[in-house]
């Protein structure tokens, strides 16, 4: 494809469009929709983890503004079924009526004229309720005899998994590494919490449900079912929405009651996620438990990975992912980057007292390359061998690929050891290890730590079928039109919260038609303007969205090329279209003019002219969907202070090779992004339950998320490896940030501190945590000597 | 997250907003940044009936230096301290402590009077003027008094004002050209309240020091007489007889039982005690 006019096309740093809007305040959240007579919602949530329902007292005067279970007559609960053999079902009530599965979990909606008022009402709801005992321990609800989060099961057990090749294989291998790793339960954050207006459409007879999703499409299909409406009925909205991450690829409980309010009331409703509501009740991810072992020989060659992995699952599982997204994945992609002959992986769904874990960015990826590459380096300490020593050992080697691994991923291109090679020579490990033996003055100790990882993304039909959940994405749609002056209109059934389509789509558009990005428009986040879409989850888009947009452009040029022909009066074998122009033997004729002519004067057509036009929507999926694998190294350089626990982080570097990039500037923000979420997980972000299941943080003050001044510059350096299968060569890239930069740092922790007999093995990694360890080392080391 | 209904007045003198505490009795409460109050509203934590707005009163924003000391009023912010608006009691002292109070939009409301009021054992001015000696006044129905800051401090998030009583200035002494004051705290990430607080004012040539521990989940514990944490005695090699074993001593005894916690505090006191003993360096003295 000819690049007609370079700087706007696949490849440029374009600065985003987007920002002129949102940089200036201008941006269109949820939170800025008014309607007339809009009511604000208020929820009465449980303040019980578990507990039995005997009565709700609403007081007499809030009747009719006050709703509870009894009230929704034919509003179903949220069924998140896997189709993976075992699987139990939980029901999620839109409202609870006889059980409380997790605080926060809804139990009466209040309507009134603004928030405030509505909380009042809230507050003069009392609950009788039966405390049951809660279960705040996975490990714990695992057990036989633990109470019952669904009773009817009979234990508290989603899903159980097993994968198993040929692990026996490795049992003789000269050394075996164990460990107990694990990562904290954790609240994803975008800036905009949820958020939903709900208003009736007596035109178009329409449930009019303005929502921050990435997934309007599924939501609507959810919705449907659980209101019993045709989709038709409905119309999901999402405006500028304030960050994703996973939190807001879901339909939630909230939305289905002000559903079901909108039509009762006949008013538009609305709902605010406030701080507190998205900590205690609504954003649990991550908390997983890994019991691994390594089998390897001396030189650090993996004979065998052997692991069990328990993922806290909460209450219900969640739509459209359900509640084993996690643990099931964790079993297929362990194995990461590397090449090894055996291999088990024993994996547990476990139901807990805590709301339904959620799909964050990285998904399982965070925590299983944090107990991988965590593991890893405890496999180097043993050997005695450097940590890159034992990766270069046994990453899949780019004259394997493509690749496919033991667990049957098709790793579709790429030069694995490379990225490591390339971040090496930027951190400079010899550097980095000189210092470390000198030592530092202030008593601070350095540490290099590395991580490696390779990530699926934009994974379709073939992937997802074998799960059977509620989603399943097939063929991914675009629509591009001509406006009659000349301009391009591109409708996408994806999502754009932060990353940027409405620039790089353009230039997808672009690098075709030739049309400048300046006059490309891109519409999404409507179900009645936008083709049917999975939407944005999956390091989806730019592969599935991005190839629909250049599948439409494509045959709109072709569209496009037959009328050119016509105005040149030239054969159509004797036309081509390029840089905007179709140019024939004796002439050539541009979009405008050719747009112009269709639709404002079509008496200059021939009569036989092809009826479609200048609007086409088009499919596309890549020639494989068994995804496309992006990778990186990331390495970094901490300072430890084992006295108080301190970690700062010196120096940072990313290599990534995410197949070719639409626009590199995006990917670095991707890339800045999710490292900055990644060191949320490495070192700060926990949410606590004490022994009754009560969460512990209720605001930011307590819940630590990286500011800015935690979050390093990066070095970031790029490979573009294309992907064989996807158009253009891209690959997925969105949430790989987030994936290594846990188990760098703490390997780069333990770098430190493995001197001292220190390893830490739990994320994030604290400072109380690791004075812990340090003064316990410090006490054994005296014991010792004692003795 | 939205309060709970109140009333709210804003009275522009100090006798008219003693008059409306005193009228109101307990379910009156003092807002003036709103740094904490705010949030305390919002989370329902706190459903007074009548909130006192004093961020009208003129004469709680002025600050004025005596011979030994400098009065600053309750309302003076973080960012009048910061910004050199008010005089410093040490060089350039309550400027450090001030630029490291949360965050740049915190500061530029949040007051020096609030923050004592609110008394979050891991707040700064509520350690750095504790370990600075200082006191506060208070306006009340029966008149005005003076109060040792440690007096005023009578636990966590509780302090030594009546009804109707309103906290109007804190007088800081003067650090003698003679003394340093080391002051560190740690903190996971920047802005974030302390885990642990340590400072000392100490002058080898008066022989005298004054050493704080802080964020201990109730008021700073502080040793006026911290002459036993350096072997008895202060002179100039003070900071290599730091006595890390009569610190923890002194912390288990004020009920900090935890033995990692102890470790920590001993150790940011320690830090205090290595940077004001760096402070004599004389390139180092503008910073004290």
């Amino acid at each position: 494809m000819d690049v007609t006019a370079p700087g706007e096309g696949v490849g440029a740093r374009l600065p985003r469009k987007e920002d002129d809007r949102l940089m200036r305040g201008r941006g269109q959240y949820i939170a800025d929709i008014r309607l007339p007579g809009m009511q604000d919602v208020a929820f009465v949530r449980s303040p019980l983890a578990h507990a039995r329902i005997r009565a709700i007292h609403v007081p007499e005067d809030l009747k009719g503004r006050v709703f509870t279970a009894a009230d929704l007559n034919g509003v179903k609960p949220i069924r998140a079924v896997s189709g993976l053999p075992g699987f139990k079902v939980s029901e999620q009530p839109a409202l609870a009526a006889d059980k409380v599965r997790q605080v926060g979990e809804l139990i009466a909606v209040c309507v009134a004229p603004t928030r405030a008022e509505a909380e009042d009402m809230a507050a003069r709801v009392e609950l009788d309720l039966e405390e049951l005992p809660a279960l705040h321990d996975m490990l714990e609800a695992k057990k036989p005899g633990a109470a019952l989060v669904h009773e009817h099961w009979g234990d508290n057990v989603f899903l159980e998994t097993l994968v198993n090749v040929n692990i026996e294989a490795a049992f003789d291998a000269p050394v075996k590494v164990s460990r107990t790793i694990s990562t904290a339960r954790q609240c994803m954050a975008p800036i905009e919490g949820r958020g939903t207006v709900v208003h009736l459409d007596h035109r178009m007879d329409q449930l009019v449900v303005h929502t921050a999703s990435q997934m309007p499409h599924i939501v609507r299909s959810g919705l449907a079912e659980c209101l019993g409406l045709d989709e038709g009925q409905i119309r999901v909205i999402s405006p500028d929405v304030g960050g994703g991450f996973g939190y807001k690829a879901i339909l939630l409980a909230e939305e289905i009651c002000l559903g079901w309010l909108a039509r009762r009331l006949g008013t538009p409703v609305r709902w605010l996620e406030d701080r507190r509501e998205h900590l205690t009740a609504n954003a649990n991810c991550r908390e997983h438990h890994y019991e691994i072992t390594l089998y390897a020989e001396r030189d650090g060659t993996l004979r065998g990975i052997d692991c069990e992995a328990s993922v806290d699952s909460g209450a219900y599982s969640a739509y459209p992912f359900s509640a084993c997204l996690e643990a099931a994945q964790v079993a297929s992609i362990l194995p990461g980057p590397y090449d090894f002959p055996a291999y088990r992986c024993r994996t547990w769904s476990v139901a807990t007292n805590k709301c339904p874990i959620l799909p964050y960015r990285g998904v399982a990826r965070t925590g299983v390359c944090f107990a991988l590459e965590v593991a890893l380096d405890a496999l180097a300490a043993e050997l005695g061998l450097t940590p890159e020593v034992v990766r270069f050992k046994n990453l899949v080697r780019p004259e394997q690929m493509p690749f496919d691994n033991i667990t049957k991923k098709h790793f579709d291109s790429g030069d694995y050891p490379e990225v490591l090679t390339r971040a090496l020579a930027v951190i400079d490990p010899d550097k980095v290890r000189a210092r470390q033996i000198k030592g530092e003055p202030d008593g601070r100790r350095i540490g290099l730590g590395l991580s490696i990882y390779c990530e699926q993304g934009a994974h379709g039909t073939s992937v997802y079928s074998g799960w059977g959940i509620p989603m399943v994405p097939g063929h991914e749609q675009a629509g591009a039109r001509l406006t009659p002056d000349g301009g391009l209109e591109l409708r996408v059934g994806v999502h754009s919260h932060g990353q940027s389509l409405e620039t790089t789509l353009a230039q997808v558009a672009h690098e075709i038609l030739g049309i400048p990005v300046a006059r490309t428009r891109v519409f999404y986040g409507d179900t009645a303007m936008t083709p049917y879409s999975t939407g944005s989850w999956g390091s989806r888009v730019m592969v599935m969205a991005g190839g629909a947009v250049a599948t439409a452009c494509t045959e709109l040029s072709e569209r496009i090329r037959r009328i050119g022909a016509h105005m040149l009066q030239a054969d159509l074998a004797e036309v081509r279209f390029a840089a905007g122009r179709v140019i024939g033997p004796h002439g050539d004729v541009g979009v405008n003019e050719i747009a112009h002519t269709w639709y404002r004067r079509p008496q200059d057509l021939p009569t036989d002219v092809d009826g479609g036009g200048l609007e086409v929507i088009s499919g596309y999926k890549p020639v494989r969907d068994s995804g496309t694998f992006s990778y990186a190294a990331h390495a970094v350089v901490v300072a430890v202070d084992p006295e108080i626990g301190e970690v700062e982080i010196l120096d940072y570097v990313i290599v990534e090779d995410g197949g070719v990039l639409v626009n590199p500037m995006v990917v670095d923000g991707q890339i800045i992004g999710g490292l900055a979420q990644g060191i949320g997980t490495a070192l700060y972000e926990e949410m606590r339950f004490d022994s009754s299941g009560q969460p512990l943080a209720s605001t930011l003050a307590d819940y630590l998320l990286p500011g800015a001044p935690e979050v390093p510059a990066p070095f970031i350096g790029h490979m573009e490896t294309p992907s064989p299968y996807t158009r253009f060569g891209v690959k997925g890239i969105g949430e790989g940030g987030a994936i290594a930069p846990p188990a760098a740092i703490a390997n780069a922790v333990n770098d430190a501190l493995r001197p001292l007999g220190v390893e830490m093995l739990h994320s994030p990694v604290t400072p109380r945590r690791i004075v812990e360890k340090v003064l316990a080392a410090r006490a054994a080391r005296a014991r010792r000597s004692a003795a | 997250m939205k309060p709970a209904p109140f009333d709210l007045v804003r009275p522009r003198e100090i006798a008219a907003a003693v008059a409306l505490l005193a009228a109101a009795g307990d379910g009156a409460k003092v807002m003036a940044g709103g740094q904490s109050f705010g949030p305390m509203l919002n989370l329902r934590l706190a459903t007074p009936s009548l909130v006192v707005d004093i961020s009208g009163i003129a004469a709680l924003k002025t600050a004025r230096e005596e011979p030994d000391a400098v009065v600053y009023g309750a309302l003076v912010t973080h960012a009048d301290v910061e910004d050199g608006r008010v005089p410093d009691a040490g060089a350039h002292l309550l400027k450090r402590v001030a630029s490291g109070i949360a965050y740049r939009a915190v500061r530029n409301r949040g007051t020096m009077g609030g923050s004592l009021c609110h008394a979050d054992p891991a707040a700064d001015w509520v350690n750095a003027l504790s370990a600075l000696g200082a006191q506060v006044e208070i306006a009340g129905p029966s008149g005005r008094r003076w109060l040792a800051l440690q007096e005023f401090l009578t636990g966590a998030l509780s302090v030594a004002l009546g009804e109707g009583d309103l906290l109007v200035a804190v007088r800081v002494p003067k650090v003698p050209a003679s003394a340093r004051f080391g002051y560190v705290k740690h903190c996971r990430k920047v802005g974030e309240f302390a885990h642990a607080v340590g400072a000392l004012l100490v002058d080898p040539a008066a022989g005298t020091a004054r050493a704080l521990m802080g964020a201990i989940d109730a008021p700073p514990l502080v040793l006026a007489d911290a002459r036993d944490l350096f072997g008895g005695r202060i002179d100039a090699d003070f900071a290599a007889r730091f006595d890390a074993a009569a610190a923890a001593a002194a912390l288990h005894e004020a009920g900090v039982i935890d033995p990692v916690d102890r470790h920590v505090h001993v150790e940011v006191l320690r830090r205090a005690v290595r940077q004001a003993d760096g402070l004599f360096s004389p390139d180092t003295r503008s910073a004290a």
